[in-house]
């Protein structure tokens, strides 16, 4: 290994990615566009979401039944209608996503001590609205009827409470259930992703597509020091670039940084190391500039987007996908980031993540060196 | 006076792509500090032949010994003791002039204190001087094919690897560069290389023929002008070349003829008396001639009549 060799690959390759001004937009404008894309467009909280009344009774108390919706930030009675036809409309042109029709007889049952019911008309397109519009509505409905039970019993005179069990939640780590602090971390892990495999799968196709290769490898530089000196610049670029979501992060979308930045640099490089490695042999295996930047695509940027529990939790995928998440790099970097964000967890704890991260990157850096080789066939 | 050592030997070189063989059995020796042009027309196997000396192809069988050293063993030894430029122009366009200067530099370990020395050299032999930020992109063909020889020498190899330097290039430039290559060949390196322009061969201290992968002939210039054509050459200057040509080929006593610009050459076992013979015959048949005489073969006439026999051989042989 020639330093000075190593150092001429590097400073060329630096120069390149100076004058290509995609490379540049890749390096500096994708990862605070995906951040601020990410941050503000995907949102999995769901509040106001638009409702219809269809109110047959017209009483004081349905009426009183209905203000606790509208007290609900959950729900937005967007009209009241006064057919069930009305009804089928607003779900159909989807200007409401769940209709509440209040039963002619409700106030006078009520009175009466029986049971009544109100039917929730959903649209069920989207089935985790739905269900969600479904947990909201038993929620509202329950504290209502309880209320009233305690209400008919003090009327009755009886001063007693019957016992109840109440829960008392307090939830952790993300103490106001905020969907982008639970997102955020994870966008790092889908800006390294298309930094080190993206970027990188280009720079040995490039030369071969270019015809530089042949004059490059004429040299005496080995084919180790053509891979190191390719990805230390893309290396600096990506922890660079961990800094700068880091910082959007913590400052802009103010997710909160309970970790150590030790553990996120460690987690960083070894991350940058499994996709740079990555990079680089789809890079020499395609020679083509083009097949590489989409089997760059295929095997990094999907797998980080859908199957690294960064928007949708392992734990609810099939089983089969759950185990094929274990050959998924960002699985255990998006894991790593979000206990590094939100809990303070110590690096010691998150070895289950670290130590297959290393090995990925151990492997792949291993398998990138053998498969390049300075011949021409 | 003992022999020069080798800088260059190939023994039964043989490379296959499948079932093509591009290079077949070639045997040859290359003196120090000799311009050896390696002449062939395009896909000869000539590309091939100088990426196996450079190790960038591993010879189906056979050996080359670069510098003393077996190539297929030990490519890396041999690389820093040669200067390749390959057919495509394959320096970075992106790149500044100086700065393609310096990556190869670093590339061949040309050590620190050395560094600008060797830069104004390669510049000043490029005749580039002052142009080291300009964009090799923008250079003209000529200019970057300077560069590409300069970035190649900056370590001073003693054996430069040259596959069709001038290709795409104008004459004037082409010119240049061939003075580039005397002078250093002049220093003692050696020269190897390829191309496809008969008056380009000329320049060199020693040929090969080369067609379909074989060498067909190897000598001086001089040489192979003077033994390879089996007779003499004739110029015929008369009318009604194309009628001339087709009765002349199956006329008595003439091996070989072929239209040459706006007259014919024909090869014929001796000029004095076939002279009058030919005139004579072509005035049986009613063409006039203006003038018989006999000139010394080009390289071209010698290629000609070299690979037309051995195509024609291999043509009945298949």
């Amino acid at each position: 290994m020639s330093l000075i060799r190593l150092l001429a690959v590097a400073r060329k390759e630096i120069i390149h990615i100076r004058r290509d001004v995609r490379s540049l937009f890749i390096v500096v404008i994708m990862p605070v566009t995906l951040m601020l894309l990410f941050g503000y467009g995907v949102s999995l909280d769901l509040k106001h979401l638009p409702i219809c009344v269809y109110d047959q009774d017209g009483s004081q108390q349905s009426q009183d039944m209905l203000k606790r919706f509208q007290a609900s930030e959950y729900f937005h009675i967007e009209r009241a209608v006064n057919s069930y036809s009305a009804v089928s409309r607003a779900l159909d042109d989807g200007s409401a996503k769940m209709a509440l029709v209040i039963p002619w007889d409700f106030s006078r049952r009520l009175r009466d001590g029986a049971p009544v019911s109100v039917q929730a008309l959903v649209d069920a397109t989207d089935d985790n609205t739905a269900n969600i519009l479904i947990g909201y509505t038993q929620a509202v409905l329950q504290s209502y009827s309880a209320r009233l039970q305690t209400d008919w019993l003090q009327q009755r005179g009886q001063l007693l409470q019957p016992a109840t069990v109440s829960v008392e939640t307090r939830t952790w780590y993300n103490e106001d259930l905020e969907s982008s602090d639970f997102i955020v971390p994870g966008v790092l892990a889908l800006v390294m992703s298309v930094i080190g495999t993206f970027l990188t799968s280009l720079t040995i196709a490039r030369e071969w597509e270019r015809g530089s290769m042949e004059q490059l490898i004429s040299t005496p530089v080995t084919a180790m020091e053509i891979m190191l000196g390719k990805l230390i610049p893309y290396f600096v670029l990506g922890m660079f670039d961990v800094a700068v979501c880091a910082v959007i992060a913590i400052v802009w979308f103010q997710v909160p940084f309970r970790g150590s930045f030790l553990t996120l640099a460690v987690s960083s490089a070894l991350f940058l190391t499994v996709v740079l490695a990555l990079g680089f042999f789809i890079s020499v295996a395609a020679k083509n500039q083009f097949a590489a930047s989409q089997i760059a695509l295929l095997v990094t940027f999907l797998p980080a987007f859908l199957l690294s529990g960064f928007l949708f939790s392992i734990e609810q995928m099939p089983v089969f996908l759950q185990w094929f998440t274990y050959i998924i790099p960002a699985r255990y970097f998006v894991s790593v980031l979000k206990d590094v964000f939100l809990k303070d967890t110590p690096m010691a704890m998150l070895s289950a993540q670290l130590i297959p991260l290393a090995a990925f990157a151990c492997v792949l850096a291993l398998v990138a060196a053998r498969t390049f080789h300075k011949r021409l066939e | 006076m003992p022999e020069p050592p080798c800088s260059v030997v190939i023994e039964n070189l043989v490379k296959r792509f499948g079932s093509f063989v591009a290079v077949d059995h070639i045997n040859l020796a290359v003196r120090k500090g000799e311009v050896f042009g390696f002449l062939g027309p395009n896909g000869a196997g000539k590309s091939t032949t100088i990426r196996m000396l450079c190790g960038l192809l591993r010879p189906t069988s056979g050996r080359a010994l670069v510098a003393g050293i077996d190539v297929a063993r030990k490519p890396e030894a041999v690389r820093q003791k040669i200067g390749y430029m390959s057919q495509k122009f394959s320096l970075y366009n992106d790149l500044k002039v100086i700065e393609n200067l310096r990556l190869f530099a670093g590339l061949y370990s040309v050590p620190a204190g050395e560094l600008r020395g060797r830069i104004d050299w390669a510049l000043e032999m490029a005749n580039l001087k002052g142009q080291e930020n300009l964009i090799t992109g923008t250079l003209p063909g000529g200019w970057k094919q300077r560069l590409a020889l300069g970035s190649a020498v900056l370590h001073r190899p003693p054996i430069l690897f040259l596959d069709e330097p001038t290709s795409g290039v104008d004459p004037i430039s082409r010119r240049q560069f061939w003075d580039l290559i005397h002078e250093m060949a002049q220093e003692g390196v050696t020269v190897f290389v390829t191309t496809h322009y008969m008056e380009e061969a000329e320049y060199c201290n020693r040929l090969a023929l080369i067609f379909r992968g074989k060498m067909v002939t190897l000598g001086t210039p001089t040489e192979l002008k003077r033994d390879s054509m089996k007779g003499d050459l004739l110029l015929v200057e008369c009318d009604s070349l194309g009628r001339a040509v087709e009765a002349l080929q199956s006329a008595p006593g003439v091996l070989d003829a072929a239209v040459f610009g706006s007259a014919l050459h024909l090869v014929v076992a001796g000029a004095a008396e076939a002279s009058p013979r030919i005139r004579s015959y072509l005035a049986e048949r009613g063409i006039a001639v203006r003038r018989i005489e006999q000139i010394r073969p080009s390289l071209e006439d010698v290629f000609v009549s070299l690979t037309a026999g051995h195509g024609a051989r291999q043509e009945a042989t298949a």
